[in-house]
């Protein structure tokens, strides 16, 4: 039982292989059977195109994977670059990126991102973009707060007495040490990114019809809201599966390696 | 206290540098995305006047940081209309949903909470940490629509969308004030859990005051102050949460407005919006701290 998440995934990785692998036409379009509800020949509905649900489900899974995924290794590097940088050399070099980190933390949830997205123009590249810019602050955060300790330990200051250079003390006496709460705060940024996703393209800045992305999808949903709720439902639950299931795999993670989450 | 009033300076200054760089950012010429490649030359040239767009970058700045010290937004692309008086009517709409939302999140989230905290192990904390797990998972564009289906088609109470019906706002607000709940749930249970071992409480129970008196006046009192921090970054979320659940149940606010700007390409008013968010959120933390220094004896007789 307490493994569920990892089925849940597991069963959206797979979903997105076969897409992947078999191309399942998510932008066949079939005019006869317009919002047509869950039944034989499609197994959870059509949309208001005619197109496969189901299908457009599991090409939707792969973009938002894409993204969080590509997103969580450019912000992860960059931040922890940034957050060691900080909190190692200190002084004014620190100062200053945390000025800037806290007027990036000053713009309240998405808004930022939507502020990117909105100036850069809709696609996948910009969405991607406007996201990358917005999301190392976390980790550059998380990072300086626990170089700060790290600095002061023992084995730090032995190599520093040996003479280590600054890029290898980072690298090999700290980066160690920072990987468990860095792995937690990705589990959970990564459910923050697939959201992030969803609700650009909610608002029309991301993923571009004909492309299938679960917030495109809950867009149209919505607005045939009232005739097809089935639409709405079938991604608005597959969205939750996957962000539950990611946050509690990081609630896992951390009771398991004893990471404090660090409040921002 | 004045540290903590002088370093939001910075903070602001940032704010709003990025903001104006926004416009910047627009790949290729601003004034032709703005206006589309079919406008004529000589309307470009007066858009780009009005803007300052033809002036060197940090004397726009400087224009950009006079005006709005003036309450001056400039003027939307599209309708022509001061920015300043569009906000204006568009900011009721937006407070009072986030009002109402914070009042529901803080009406479900505290009790929610207490119990849970008081019946740690048995099955209302299991109860109440399965929602609250449950609704942080659902975001606004699904609780929405959600919360739409169930009240508004099935069970028929409530307007589905729009705000000239009554009870308009109770959608929306439970949407924005579920999330919210959520996480004021969570954090009331482990910050009264905590609470609940001081030997304060103790000392109360030992003085055999009401059990009622010492959860309420004693242990919740000096539970209330991480959550005060709480709900204050939270209402931040909160204010960037409008705009996806005004765009979802068609609420004409602040929120509203943004996306409306995005679609029409009225960067000035995306600008406007971002910064008056900004903003606000900058201020309600400024105030949520201050609250704290108020609301705790240690930290207001250690400053």
């Amino acid at each position: 039982m307490k493994r569920w998440p990892y089925w849940v995934l597991g069963f959206w990785l797979v979903v997105v292989a076969c897409s992947l692998l078999y191309d399942m036409q998510p932008d066949a379009i079939s005019l006869e059977q317009v919002l047509a509800p869950p039944g034989k020949s499609t197994l959870l509905g059509t949309d208001d195109l005619g197109r496969n649900i189901a299908v457009r489900l599991a090409a939707g899974a792969g973009v938002s994977m894409l993204v969080a995924l590509a997103v969580t290794a450019v912000t992860l590097t960059l931040g922890t670059m940034i957050g060691l940088l900080s909190g190692y050399c200190g002084g004014w070099v620190d100062r200053l990126l945390m000025q800037v980190t806290d007027v990036f933390l000053a713009f309240p949830g998405i808004l930022l991102a939507i502020a990117f997205a909105a100036v850069l123009g809709p696609g996948l590249d910009n969405l991607l973009l406007a996201l990358c810019m917005t999301s190392w602050v976390g980790y550059a955060r998380l990072t300086r707060a626990q170089a700060l300790s790290l600095r002061q330990r023992q084995h730090v200051q032995a190599a520093q007495s040996l003479g280590a250079s600054a890029g290898r003390i980072m690298r090999k006496h700290m980066l160690p040490l920072l990987a468990a709460p860095l792995v937690v705060e990705a589990t959970y940024s990564i459910a923050g990114l697939v959201i992030a996703e969803a609700s650009l393209s909610f608002l029309g800045l991301g993923i571009q019809a004909p492309h299938a992305s679960w917030g495109s999808m809950l867009r149209d949903g919505v607005r045939y809201l009232l005739v097809a709720p089935h639409y709405v439902l079938a991604v608005g639950i597959s969205l939750m599966s996957v962000v539950l299931a990611v946050n509690v795999l990081g609630d896992q993670l951390r009771d398991a390696w004893d990471v404090r989450r660090a409040k921002d | 206290m004045i540290r903590r009033l002088l370093g939001v300076v910075p903070v602001v200054f940032g704010v709003l540098l990025l903001t104006f760089l926004l416009v910047h950012l627009v790949p290729g010429d601003p004034v032709e995305v703005m206006l589309g490649e079919s406008a004529p030359v000589a309307d470009r040239a007066k858009l780009r006047a009005e803007l300052g767009l033809d002036q060197p970058l940090p004397l726009q700045f400087v224009h950009y940081l006079k005006a709005l010290a003036h309450g001056d937004f400039g003027r939307s692309i599209h309708s022509r209309k001061p920015i300043a008086d569009m906000l204006r009517e568009r900011l009721p709409a937006t407070a009072s949903l986030a009002l109402c939302a914070l009042v529901i999140a803080v009406g479900l989230g505290l009790p929610l909470g207490i119990i849970a905290a008081l019946r740690q192990g048995k099955w209302q904390d299991g109860l109440a940490t399965l929602l609250s797990l449950t609704l942080s998972a659902m975001p606004h564009f699904w609780l929405g629509p959600l919360l739409m289906l169930l009240f508004a088609l099935w069970l028929g109470l409530l307007p589905v969308s729009g705000m000239s019906e009554p009870g308009a706002i109770i959608l929306p607000a439970l949407t924005l004030g579920f999330g919210l709940a959520a996480i004021l749930t969570r954090m009331t249970r482990a910050s009264l859990l905590e609470v609940l071992n001081e030997d304060f409480v103790r000392t109360a129970r030992a003085k055999g005051i009401e059990e009622r008196k010492v959860i309420l006046r004693h242990a919740m009192r000096a539970a209330l102050l991480p959550i005060v921090t709480v709900v204050g970054l939270q209402l931040g979320s909160l204010l960037a949460g409008t705009v996806i659940t005004e765009t979802v149940f068609g609420w004409e606010g602040i929120g509203r407005l943004l996306v409306e700007s995005i679609e029409k390409r009225d960067y000035p008013v995306t600008q406007a919006c971002v910064v008056v968010i900004a903003l606000s959120y900058v201020v309600i933390n400024l105030l949520t701290d201050l609250l704290y220094v108020r609301l705790d004896p240690r930290v207001r007789f250690a400053v």
